[in-house]
């Protein structure tokens, strides 16, 4: 029996490797009651009222950001958005010095979507009297987006426990792979990777995981079967041949998916190559996939996310 | 200055007579003049009061910046650090700003550690004119003007040819050709270790095959040219075997290793701190574990420290976009005295020999050894004295991934050519700046 | 802390809550336009007890709903750690309806102000009425309570403690003493 808890250790949110299951547990329970908030005529709490909400993103992203922007409003934060292009940052400031001048003007909270990995944790450990909250920082984790994946699964069949998840793609450069590992893996979900051995990186077996490198043997018995994007930049390089041949031996398709569970669900972080790592048959399946499910869950879960951290900090 | 000068009540250790005994020392003229029971000289007189003495340590491989780069270090403040560490030489690197490749850069380097250096500087210089791995430099000239070795270290001598046209003008010299090892196609986009750990940080890898593929290859000249290969800064299991079957074989090939490869691992990168970046980098247990057999079996020849100073500024960005390298002049002893002595891999005199004798055996120096004649460059060693690493160094940089280490066993005394260039005990008595 | 008085008892506690059903028909001459609303936490149990009763007596089911005011709290920036969040279910849009928010205790106020703060965000109902099983005093807002299941005059340094058995395994009210 797995103990609970109303608070969350850190004031940050780095990663979801250094959280508790009885933390993820209180995300995703939390997230529940904000589930219901942006289904109200008025979609709006007091809750984060007088707080201000930095969004730093030192890299393009539409869906995340927009996720968290919508998450703030509902929660009555002041918000901004620091984006990295027309920025100091193009002036050569560091991103210390951008944070810190940023700091200066006493925000409560920094989401950050960072370039490199590590550079949430920079931060958080530079600066003591805010919270930092990791929107993504390179191939290394992604913990919002794992949340709403495990949120999404919960909510669609029932638990995470004993969960098969297949995760099939870009292993090797995906933050939301590694977070949703770190996740699924704690509350005790069997995950798969799929790829390439060209896209799996090095000992990922010892975070718990299985590797195959075959789409079918990935997709038999599945409960969930999560599809990464393949990043078009990488075909033709070192990574695997060609869009074509990725497609042919990694590509989900409505024949290849008759081997999962019959109420398996499909799932995809965003955004989606159609024809590359998903047919539209399969990601539009009204019965299996839950793409926008997730799109949805997303602001709920980065609503709980912002709401426990925005009270951490008051202990003092 | 000073030149004379007499050691009391010390235990001398000196590996390449097989020396252990409580003995006096005295320096004549900067030279080692004599070692016995009881010496009595009206010169200036030190009291060793029990601590080792060993002949002062010897640094195969230290970036002092100079030329070009003296916002990170400077020949002053390099040799500075070098000396506060026990080290009364240094091999100063060729990839300066311009490089070491031509013999004015070389008389520069001398002139200037003369001037304002606190212990010797050996230059070693390029391979490749400009180190851009073309076409060879002017080795000949180079080791006129006062060269010991030549490298393009930073980055390794890609084209195979080069590299043995190198090694084949180098018999003619009698100077080792230094080798950095790694194939930068296999560690393209690398930052850290390839391993568990470059996956769970999402963080670029560079394999061990990396190293261990340029290791084969420059045995396999080496055999073929009959010349010196150094291999500098091992990192690899691979590696390590290369070397213990290549010398079994006879093949001409000695090797360094660092402390920071022997005392941490790459697990120790989850801190994401860029003081634990450096190139070869921080490897798994199992390499680290390699690296001390080498060691504790005599494959390995020496221990080098590969001192590369960075602005405080330059290190102060995301792990991804820092610059390899940290400092190790002034940690290097406590470090290793700490991880292979006290903790029972090798004796004292082994360490001695791996910091002293073993430099300057491979590399044809002056020093590493007290015989009468060699030049007086000795270190006073305590292998009991409390070492809490400050964030402060002598060193102009302080990028340095022991800071706040409590190790044991520190430098007390350097003296170089018979003068005092560094004592712990008598702060004021410190000499040349 | 110990207890000063039993204010309740089971049999007690029932009949103050059919008492209170009563009183909302008679207030509100039948059921078409009501929406029963518990507030988290004890007010849920409460309320349906009430509905329970309602329906017993009218023969057929009134609506009903569950508020949570966890983020309409004027404490929440002082607090910590945060309070649970739970959903809020209402069941229909409340507009032109009769809402009677229902809970367990009436004290400082605050609680049925942000009550009222987050019934406004789902709607404009016609009229809001409050139900409490225990009126304490000691109001710091201009706030009244509609129905009453008991009113207790207290001192501020007591507690009054409703324990329920859908939430605490008996029901029974206490007065106990700092």
């Amino acid at each position: 029996m797995r103990t609970s808890t109303s608070a969350l250790k850190s004031k940050d949110l780095l990663g979801i490797e250094p959280l508790l299951p009885e933390e993820i547990d209180l995300i995703l329970d939390t997230a529940e009651g904000f589930k219901e908030v942006s289904e109200r005529p008025v979609k709006k709490v007091p809750a984060l009222r007088g707080q201000l909400v930095i969004n730093l993103f030192m890299e393009a992203s539409t869906r995340t950001r927009v996720s968290f922007e919508i998450a703030e409003k509902r929660l009555s934060a002041d918000t901004l958005n620091f984006t990295a292009s027309g920025s100091s940052v193009e002036k050569g400031e560091t991103l210390i010095d951008t944070a810190e001048n940023l700091v200066a003007m006493h925000p409560d909270m920094i989401v950050i979507r960072a370039k490199h990995p590590g550079a949430p944790k920079m931060l958080a450990d530079r600066l003591p009297n805010v919270s930092i909250i990791n929107a993504g920082d390179g191939s290394h984790e992604h913990p919002t987006q794992a949340l709403l994946d495990a949120f999404t699964i919960r909510e669609r069949l029932g638990r995470l426990a004993g969960v098969n998840v297949s995760i099939i793609g870009d292993i090797a450069h995906s933050r939301v792979v590694r977070s949703n590992i770190h996740l699924l893996t704690k509350m005790k979900a069997n995950v798969t990777v799929a790829a390439p051995p060209t896209l799996i990186p090095a000992e990922v077996e010892k975070m718990g995981v299985r590797v195959v490198h075959s789409l079918d043997e990935a997709v038999e018995g599945a409960d969930v079967i999560m599809m990464l994007r393949i990043q078009l930049e990488r075909q033709g390089k070192l990574s695997f041949p060609s869009l074509r041949e990725y497609y042919n031996t990694f590509g989900l398709t409505p024949e290849r998916l008759r081997r999962a569970n019959s109420e398996a669900i499909i799932m995809h972080p965003g955004p989606m190559n159609r024809g590359v790592e998903i047919a539209s048959d399969v990601a539009d399946d009204p019965r299996r996939s839950v793409i926008l499910e997730q799109v949805t869950n997303g602001v709920a879960v980065r609503m709980a996310v912002l709401y426990l951290i925005g009270g951490a900090h008051n202990v003092e | 200055m000073n030149m004379n000068l007499l050691i009391t009540n010390a235990r001398v250790i000196d590996p390449s007579q097989e020396l252990d005994a409580k003995l006096d020392l005295l320096i004549e003229d900067g030279l080692i003049a004599r070692i016995d029971k009881r010496i009595k000289a009206s010169i200036e007189t030190i009291d060793a009061g029990g601590l080792i003495l060993a002949p002062g340590l010897i640094d195969l491989h230290t970036h002092l910046r100079e030329p070009g780069q003296e916002h990170k270090e400077t020949i002053a403040t390099g040799t500075r650090a070098a000396v506060a560490g026990g080290y009364t030489a240094v091999c100063a690197m060729a990839n300066t700003l311009p490089p070491n490749d031509e013999r004015a850069v070389t008389e520069m380097i001398i002139a200037e550690s003369r001037r304002n250096g606190a212990c010797r500087v050996y230059p070693i210089g390029a391979v490749s004119k400009g180190l851009n791995g073309e076409a060879l430099a002017e080795l000949a000239d180079l080791r006129a003007a006062g060269c010991v070795g030549v490298s393009d270290d930073g980055k390794p001598v890609w084209n195979a040819q080069l590299m043995r046209r190198a090694l084949e003008y180098c018999t003619m010299l009698g100077i080792p050709v230094i080798a950095h090892e790694e194939d930068a196609n296999l560690s393209d986009g690398g930052v850290m270790h390839e391993g568990y750990f470059s996956t769970l940080l999402g963080l670029g890898g560079i394999p061990a095959a990396s190293e261990e593929t340029l290791v084969a290859r420059d045995v396999i000249l080496a055999r073929m040219t009959g010349a010196h290969v150094h291999i500098a800064h091992l990192s690899t299991a691979g590696a390590v075997d290369s070397v213990r079957q290549a010398r079994a074989a006879g093949v001409h090939v000695t090797c360094e290793v660092t402390p920071h490869h022997i005392a941490l691992g790459d697990e120790s990168v989850q801190s994401f701190s860029t003081n634990l970046k450096m190139n070869p980098p921080l490897r798994s247990a199992a390499h680290r574990q390699a690296l001390i057999a080498g060691i504790a079996d005599g494959t390995v020849d020496a221990i080098a420290t590969d001192h590369a100073p960075h602005h405080f500024d330059e290190k102060n960005v995301e792990f991804d976009i820092a610059p390899f390298g940290v400092i190790g002049l002034e940690t290097a002893f406590p470090v290793c005295y700490d991880r292979l002595v006290r903790a029972g891999v090798i004796g004292i005199d082994r360490l001695i020999d791996l910091m002293s004798c073993g430099p300057a055996r491979i590399f044809n120096l002056p020093g590493g050894t007290l015989r009468p004649g060699a030049p007086g460059d000795v270190t006073l060693l305590d292998p009991d004295a409390p070492f809490k690493v400050a964030a402060t160094f002598q060193s102009k940089a302080s990028n340095s991934p022991f800071v706040g280490q409590a190790l044991r066993g520190r430098a007390m005394t350097t003296i170089v050519g018979g003068a005092i260039r560094y004592d712990i005990r008598a702060p004021k008595r410190k000499t040349k700046k | 802390m110990n207890v000063k008085k039993r204010l309740l008892d089971g049999p007690r506690m029932n009949r103050a809550i059919r008492r209170m059903a009563i009183e909302i028909l008679e207030k509100n001459r039948g059921i078409q336009d009501l929406i029963i609303v518990g507030i988290r936490s004890r007010g849920v149990p409460i309320a349906e007890r009430m509905c329970k009763e309602i329906e017993e007596m009218e023969g057929h089911p009134v609506s009903s709903g569950i508020l949570d005011i966890t983020l309409y709290r004027d404490d929440l920036t002082t607090i910590a750690p945060q309070p649970v969040v739970k959903p809020t279910k209402l069941p229909e849009p409340i507009d032109d309806k009769i809402v009677v928010l229902v809970d367990d205790v009436l004290y400082t106020g605050r609680t049925v102000r942000a009550a009222l703060d987050a019934l406004i965000d789902f709607g404009r109902p016609k009229a809001v009425m409050l139900a409490v099983l225990i009126d304490r005093g000691h109001r710091e807002l201009p706030i009244h309570a509609d129905v009453i299941g008991k009113t207790v005059p207290t001192d501020a340094n007591e507690v009054i403690k409703v324990k329920l058995v859908e939430t605490d395994g008996e029901d029974e009210v206490l007065i106990m003493e700092k």
